[in-house]
């Protein structure tokens, strides 16, 4: 796995259980349209004790919400630890390098480094999108800090010491797919990668062998992004619209036979959740529904993934 | 050109009486470019406005042209792209901050309203740019909505 030094700030409990090789959960928050700290515990909240740690999502859809690293703060302070989302849509590299410190000293742990939804997909799209760094860029930008200096040379002490993810999606591969795009990241910098929705445990199984094949993962973890269908026709709408995402046939006629289909989308996440863990190369899970904290918490729960695992440390 | 920009300038007063004209001449092509189609004109009269413009005001194609309101002086040349005035950096001697040897685009801007009629409209706020707009022609969006307004205002008449 990439070296993070030893003796740093940062090191939080998602990398110790990754690091200790116990099946690791995230989830995902969305800061609210709101001034009041209490909001983001309300939703974040019910993750405590049940995710390693939160994601906070960063202008998703394009939108502006309160900020992902204020979020973050709120989340640490409360004993929630972050994984903060980083998109390189609205902030150039000045921004970006001051955040990254801003975080590790407001107690944030853990980082991913996106591209972040283009302002003509949200609701103010005459906005501009900065782009000055791609994702490769912010996520060698970040490693460069850990190891004690800005891009530019100025020395930076003590180092943020964050652990840096970046984003793939599993999906069917052909005979001459090559892992550039993810090698690119490792090199980069990322210790860690958070997934797209996967529910084809097929395909991502076919994907993780091929994966391990290419050596990715030793080096890296891999967290599998999956979520509780909410209805047939919200998976439907996922099959068209979410580009990569591929709910199969089989898992849509569940929900269409279900009663309650929220509680059949709950409990088939839970069956994919804890499939997830008997998968090799996968580190853990990734679970994300939009306003769905209270969801989530309960597809944990019921999947008894937590059980097994060592000792909290 | 940086001479020519400046030349544009000195002599707004004239520009400003030009472009009124050239704008009624647009708003009088209407019923042609519609018939042609917007779409279909969009790339020509962007290629034409990009070396026109270009050469009398250094143009940077924004898409949302603003020299009547800024003393015929591009406020994209400003290295900060400020469009609603000077920042406060701005020389003793009128140069701009980031470029010394470049005249300040807004000591400039004021200096070209002084000389139009009509110049005093440099102190309405400009609304924050559309980015989408970019690289698109201004005068055929002036030209498409100044009869959208018309046509509602007749209409509205009715």
């Amino acid at each position: 796995m990439n070296d993070v030094a030893q003796t740093r700030i940062g090191g939080g409990k998602l990398e110790a259980t990754l690091r200790r090789g116990d099946f690791a959960v995230t989830a995902e928050t969305s800061p609210p349209d709101s001034a009041d700290p209490a909001r983001v515990l309300e939703r974040a909240g019910m993750l405590k004790g049940l995710a390693d740690a939160v994601n906070v999502t960063d202008g998703a859809g394009a939108r502006a919400h309160m900020s992902a690293l204020a979020c973050a703060a709120i989340l640490a302070r409360d004993g929630i630890e972050p994984v903060l989302q980083f998109t390189v849509r609205d902030r150039n590299r000045l921004a970006l390098q001051g955040d990254l410190l801003g975080a590790a000293a407001l107690g944030v742990p853990n980082i991913l480094c996106l591209y972040g939804d283009d302002p003509s997909a949200g609701d103010q799209p005459d906005a501009k999108g900065v782009y000055d760094l791609d994702t490769r860029d912010l996520l060698s930008t970040a490693r460069c800090m850990n190891q004690g200096a800005f891009p530019g040379g100025r020395a930076i002490s003590p180092a943020p010491g964050l652990f840096i993810g970046a984003a793939d999606a599993p999906r069917p591969l052909d005979e001459n797919w090559k892992p550039d795009g993810i090698l690119a990241k490792i090199d980069a910098g990322a210790n860690f990668f958070q997934t797209q929705y996967c529910f084809d445990m097929d395909v991502l199984r076919r994907y993780m062998a091929r994966l391990a094949d290419e050596g990715i993962t030793e080096r890296v973890y891999y967290l599998i992004g999956i979520g509780p269908l909410v209805s047939a026709k919200s998976a439907r709408w996922m099959n068209d619209k979410l580009f990569g995402v591929h709910v199969p046939e089989s898992l849509i006629a569940r929900l269409d036979g279900a009663e309650d289909q929220r509680a059949e989308g709950r409990a088939i996440c839970a069956e994919l959740l804890a499939e997830l863990r008997d998968i090799d190369g996968v580190s853990g899970a990734h679970l994300m529904a939009p306003a769905g904290e209270a969801s989530i918490a309960r597809v944990i729960e019921d999947s008894g993934v937590l059980v097994a695992r060592s000792p909290a440390v | 050109m940086y001479a020519v920009r400046r030349w544009s300038v000195r002599n707004a007063g004239m520009l400003e009486w030009l472009y009124n004209k050239f704008f009624s001449l647009l708003m009088r092509l209407h019923p042609l470019f519609d018939r042609i189609g917007y779409s279909r004109l969009e790339a020509p009269m962007a290629a034409a406005e990009r070396v026109i413009k270009g050469f009398m005001f250094d143009c940077r194609m924004c898409g949302q042209c603003a020299l009547r309101s800024t003393g015929m002086s591009c406020p994209m040349n400003c290295p900060k792209s400020l469009r609603n005035g000077p920042c406060g950096g701005v020389r003793l001697d009128g140069g701009c901050e980031v470029i010394p040897t470049m005249r300040c685009v807004w000591v400039e801007a004021w200096d070209g309203a002084q000389r139009m009629d009509n110049g005093m409209v440099i102190t309405l706020v400009q609304d924050p740019l559309d980015q989408r707009l970019s690289e698109t022609s201004s005068w055929l969006r002036v030209t498409r909505e100044g009869n959208m307004f018309a046509d509602q205002e007749s209409e509205g008449r009715d």
